[in-house]
């Protein structure tokens, strides 16, 4: 009876509350969607998108699994800090670059989704046999005085070294990202502000504020460019939207608006 | 359900960045698909710290997603300098090293 009872509570101890495994059974195939549109989606905006999804799930799930503090840098820095770096470059890079669909390695792709299948067994059966009779004990002793302080304690004391070295690490990374992505210019092709005001008075050039459409003009019309003070039309008063068009014959006969059914008969 | 079902869970989805690392061509989307690797192994690490009762685990997740900001830092910047030089984000058209 006591081995039973133990058995029991041994059960008892390694599944987890009802409410956990509600949500894991929510958030799961949502991480698994994302993850597998992620590689599926045509369009790399739509793939980091999704892959935020995954991103927002496991965060959840690190914040279920009794790591609130590990869960939040999760949706800081990874949902917010790098997944809009990526999307940034995406913007600047490659939102309209396609996936070539000539394969380079032949059969290289049939290749991949087999080897994938395999890992996943290997994986599969490595979990089957590794897990499965181990018992949760829970992080309720190490978060006694709080998740952070518990972490703080760790890092500040065990992991001091690696934590040091970290920052080193990032200050690498940030000169490198600069060095990398830092444009050289030859001492000549940077213009300085004479040359560029020299450029803007430069005949043909007009320095000054442009006018508006209709001033000084023939007509009322938005589509009648301004002139100049030295006599000239500027194209450039006009808004690029207003179609630069002439009426045809039909449209620039006077209209029968007086009564009058001579003038307005198309002949 | 046991806190098993995270591990299993971690496992799919590093089988799905591996195999998409293997089958994108476009360098950006194969940089996403390390970064889920990433994470399904952070899932692993956090499960693993439950498991075993003690905090280790969630300072090498932590520790993980410091070295993947670095990483994410460095390897976008790459890609850039490539794309400006080779009007080009795919992987394949980067083969000047072959042979």
């Amino acid at each position: 009876m006591s081995l039973l009872a133990q058995g029991a509570l041994l059960a008892a101890d390694n599944t987890v509350p009802t409410g956990e495994a509600v949500t894991f059974w929510i958030l799961a195939p949502i991480a698994l969607g994302g993850a597998i549109g992620m590689v599926l989606a045509r369009n790399a905006v739509h793939s980091a998108l999704l892959l935020v999804c995954t991103m927002l799930s496991l965060g959840v799930f690190y914040v279920l699994q009794a790591g609130p503090f590990i869960g939040m840098v999760q949706i800081i820095v990874y949902t917010g800090a790098i997944m809009m770096l990526f999307l940034f470059v995406i913007m600047l890079v490659g939102r309209h670059t396609r996936d070539s669909l000539i394969e380079v390695l032949r059969g290289q792709r049939l290749a991949a989704v087999i080897l994938g299948v395999g890992f996943a067994m290997l994986l599969g059966t490595g979990l089957a046999r590794g897990v499965g009779s181990v018992t949760a004990k829970g992080l309720d002793e190490a978060n006694a005085n709080g998740n952070v302080e518990g972490i703080a304690k760790l890092l500040f004391t065990k992991y001091i070294f690696a934590f040091e070295v970290t920052s080193a690490l990032l200050i690498t990374a940030a000169i490198g990202a600069m060095l990398l992505a830092h444009i050289e210019k030859k001492p000549g092709e940077k213009l300085d502000q004479k040359v560029l005001s020299r450029n803007r008075f430069t005949k043909g050039n007009y320095p000054g504020p442009k006018s508006g459409p209709g001033v000084f003009a023939t007509s009322d019309s938005v589509a009648t460019p301004a002139i100049l003070p030295d006599g000239t039309f500027t194209e450039r008063s006009v808004s690029k939207v207003v179609p630069a068009r002439e009426l045809t014959l039909t449209e620039a006969r006077p209209k029968a608006t007086n009564g009058n059914k001579q003038d307005g008969e198309i002949r | 359900m046991t806190p098993d079902y995270y591990l299993i869970l971690a496992a799919v989805l590093f089988t799905i960045g591996a195999v998409g690392v293997l089958v994108r061509r476009n360098a950006i989307v194969v940089f996403m698909c390390v970064e889920l690797m990433l994470n399904a192994a952070n899932l692993t690490l956090v499960t693993f710290a439950r498991i075993n009762g003690s905090l280790d685990g969630q300072i090498m997740a932590f520790f993980v997603m410091v070295v993947a900001a670095a990483e994410v830092v460095i390897g976008l910047a790459i890609i850039m300098s490539i794309f400006r030089s080779r009007r080009s984000a795919s992987v394949d058209d980067a083969n000047l090293l072959k042979y």
